[in-house]
């Protein structure tokens, strides 16, 4: 008899008793689908990691405000807005590594065009800003160097806001759009970066602090909210580290021993970490979804136990009429096979529907790949093949003579 | 000298069973040959040890002691598989109870020994039809057991145990679940096989059937106590009972 043969017995056998057969491979079915769609989520997850990641920019450091003290109260990190333009100019100037870096102060507000309008962040900042991030133009200009020192009424829109705002085959470039009742011209639209990341309208800095955020600005005119810079290359990143919290310690007369008014971050490397975080979480809910692919198999065993009996005399039959041991055996393991097969098809279905439909309902993004289909539908074999080969032995071991006797 | 070689030897058979610790013996001591389109029946009151014998002669099982050969063979020395692969190809069996395999139609249970003797699906399928053809069940080809009468399924069974062409037909009490008219028409259908040169083994405990095999092999308490050959059949109408 043939592997074929087998199937096609098999598939006979199943089609006889098909709640039988669809409940006993429930468990599989069950198994297969909270892989693939932990599967899903957890890369899903890990995929917008790496766009948050990849949108930063290679080699940035982003500088924000720590902890400032008051009359020796240590204040809540960021609660004073510690870092100024010129601690941008001497780590431009001062640190060779650097090859540019900015200074932001960002809110929220209703950018307005014609009958449209549309909710944002509103970044105040310098061409650094994109240089740093390695941010390109999909059309128009960055600012212009008398724009950025005179508060220029220009804006620069992040592609979502673009789209937003602007009919399609509609040229933002030269339109006049309103923030907080001040009228600005578009001067350019960035390439696209990532949802996350396009939603966003960036202003010069000293636009933004005279026109929009000025008052958010407690110290001076001269504050900024956060700092990125850009390292040289990746092997630098330490020693730019330790230079620009040297650099900044000296220019804000951090006394020894105190701790510093600001943080150096690797936002890449943070972001690295949350990543192996996913990894270890999305690997801990595969083990628990493995445990019911064990359940499946051993209902796959006890239902195939019980079939066994029942067709002892099926077996005597087979048995007289020339069935060898081996023929026997290889029935009733393609029988447990068929069933995981189907219970792991209609598991990478479900879990693919699943998957999805949970993207659509909570937003997260999942992402389906072939190796977490190809490992759920390997594990429903091997379930088939351990779990199988039992009963199937004990079929093929049944006495022909015995087994013609039962009724 | 092969064509001289019986189909069948037994030479000094016994089958004992070991069951619970106390050993029961239900063939002892029993020889005999049968040629190549012989028609045997096997009497012999219940217990009397025929459904061992044939399970001997039908490679089922092996004796405890003494031989049998299939065609000069000893069967203890084929290996298992083999010995399957021999049932499929040359023994065919019928059961009083017909053991047809219930989710199966007529022509798939006729094909089925040839599944085991490696032929295709198409080639099954016209074999099983020429079988079904030849015990006149071809227009049930397609019915279900449960649909069949108990004569019907016996045909069925007998196209399946003719289909590999055996050596041999072993037939287990083969009208025992039918009615005496049809289970004449049965011994007829054998009778008929028989005449054109297929070796019959026939086990039954029915004297009228006996009567209609040229030779009959009678056991008692698994030992053989007659082995006779009738010079003329008798007629069809002497069987009713």
């Amino acid at each position: 008899m043939t592997m074929l043969q087998g199937f096609q017995i098999a598939l006979h056998a199943l089609r006889l008793n098909p709640l039988r057969s669809f409940l006993t491979m429930l468990g599989i079915v069950i198994g297969v689908a909270s892989i693939v769609t932990v599967f899903a989520i957890g890369s899903g997850a890990q995929l917008r990691l790496q766009e948050q990641i990849r949108s930063i920019g290679a080699n940035v450091l982003m500088i924000t405000p720590g902890a400032a003290y008051q009359g020796g109260v240590r204040l809540k990190d960021g609660s004073k807005l510690t870092m100024t333009e010129s601690d941008v100019q001497a780590i431009l100037e001062q640190i060779p590594e650097i090859q540019a870096a900015a200074g932001s102060i960002a809110g929220t507000a209703q950018i307005i065009h014609e009958s449209k309008n549309w909710n944002t962040t509103i970044n105040g900042t310098t061409t650094g800003h994109f240089m740093v991030r390695d941010w390109q133009l999909a059309t128009g200009r960055y600012f212009s160097g008398t724009e950025e020192a005179g508060a220029g009424k220009v804006v620069i829109l992040g592609s979502t806001v673009a789209r937003e705002l602007f009919a399609p085959g509609d040229d933002p470039i030269g339109a006049q759009i309103r923030i907080m009742k001040v009228p600005l011209e578009v001067v350019g639209v960035l390439d696209r970066k990532g949802p996350a990341q396009d939603d966003v309208a960036f202003v010069p800095l000293s636009t933004a602090k005279l026109r929009f955020l000025g008052s958010a600005s407690n110290i001076n005119r001269d504050s900024v909210a956060y700092i990125i810079a850009k390292v040289a290359a990746d092997g630098q990143m330490a020693g730019a580290r330790s230079e620009i919290e040297s650099l900044l310690r000296q220019r804000h007369r951090v006394p020894a021993g105190q701790e510093d008014d600001f943080k150096v971050q690797d936002p890449a490397a943070a972001m690295e970490a949350q990543q192996g975080a996913i990894r270890t979480v999305a690997l801990l809910l595969v083990a628990i979804a493995s445990v019911s692919l064990l359940v499946g198999g051993i209902s796959i065993m006890n239902v195939m136990i019980v079939s066994v009996t029942e067709r002892t005399r099926e077996i005597g039959i087979r048995r007289a009429l020339g069935g060898r041991m081996r023929d026997i055996r290889l029935q009733f393991l393609c029988e447990a096979l068929v069933l995981c097969l189907l219970g792991g098809a209609i598991g990478v279905a479900a879990g693919i529907t699943l998957s999805m439909t949970v993207a659509r309902m909570a937003g997260w993004i999942t992402s389906i790949d072939g190796e977490a289909i190809g490992l759920a539908l390997a594990f429903s074999i091997a379930t088939g093949l351990i779990f199988g080969f039992y009963p199937a032995h004990k079929a093929s071991r049944l006495s022909p003579i015995e087994a013609l006797k039962t009724e | 000298m092969s064509a001289a070689l019986p189909l069948i030897s037994l030479r000094s058979v016994s089958r004992t069973y070991r069951t619970d610790g106390v050993a029961v013996t239900a063939v002892r001591n029993v020889s005999f040959d049968i040629a190549q389109g012989e028609i045997v029946a096997v009497m012999g009151p219940s217990g009397s040890g025929k459904s061992t014998l044939m399970n001997m002669i039908g490679l089922l099982d092996l004796p405890s002691d003494g031989a049998v050969y299939l065609e000069g063979a000893n069967v203890a020395d084929i290996p298992e598989d083999r010995r399957s692969s021999l049932r499929a190809r040359s023994i065919g069996f019928v059961f009083q109870s017909y053991n047809l395999l219930a989710r199966h139609n007529a022509i798939e249970n006729v094909a089925l020994p040839l599944v085991y003797c490696g032929v295709g699906r198409k080639a099954r399928l016209a074999r099983a039809e020429a079988s079904l053809q030849a015990v006149g069940m071809l227009h049930r080809a397609h019915h279900f057991p449960r649909q069949l009468s108990g004569g019907e399924q016996q045909r069925v069974a007998i196209a399946r145990a003719l289909i590999a062409s055996p050596l041999i037909v072993l037939a287990d009490e083969p009208t025992g679940a039918l009615d005496s008219r049809t289970g004449t028409e049965i011994l007829a259908l054998f009778a008929e096989l028989n005449r054109t040169g297929q070796t019959i083994v026939m086990i039954t405990h029915d004297p009228a059937i006996a009567t209609r095999c040229r030779r009959t092999i009678r056991l008692h308490d698994g030992e053989l106590v007659g082995d006779e050959v009738q010079d003329r059949i008798l007629p069809k109408r002497s069987t009713a009972s």
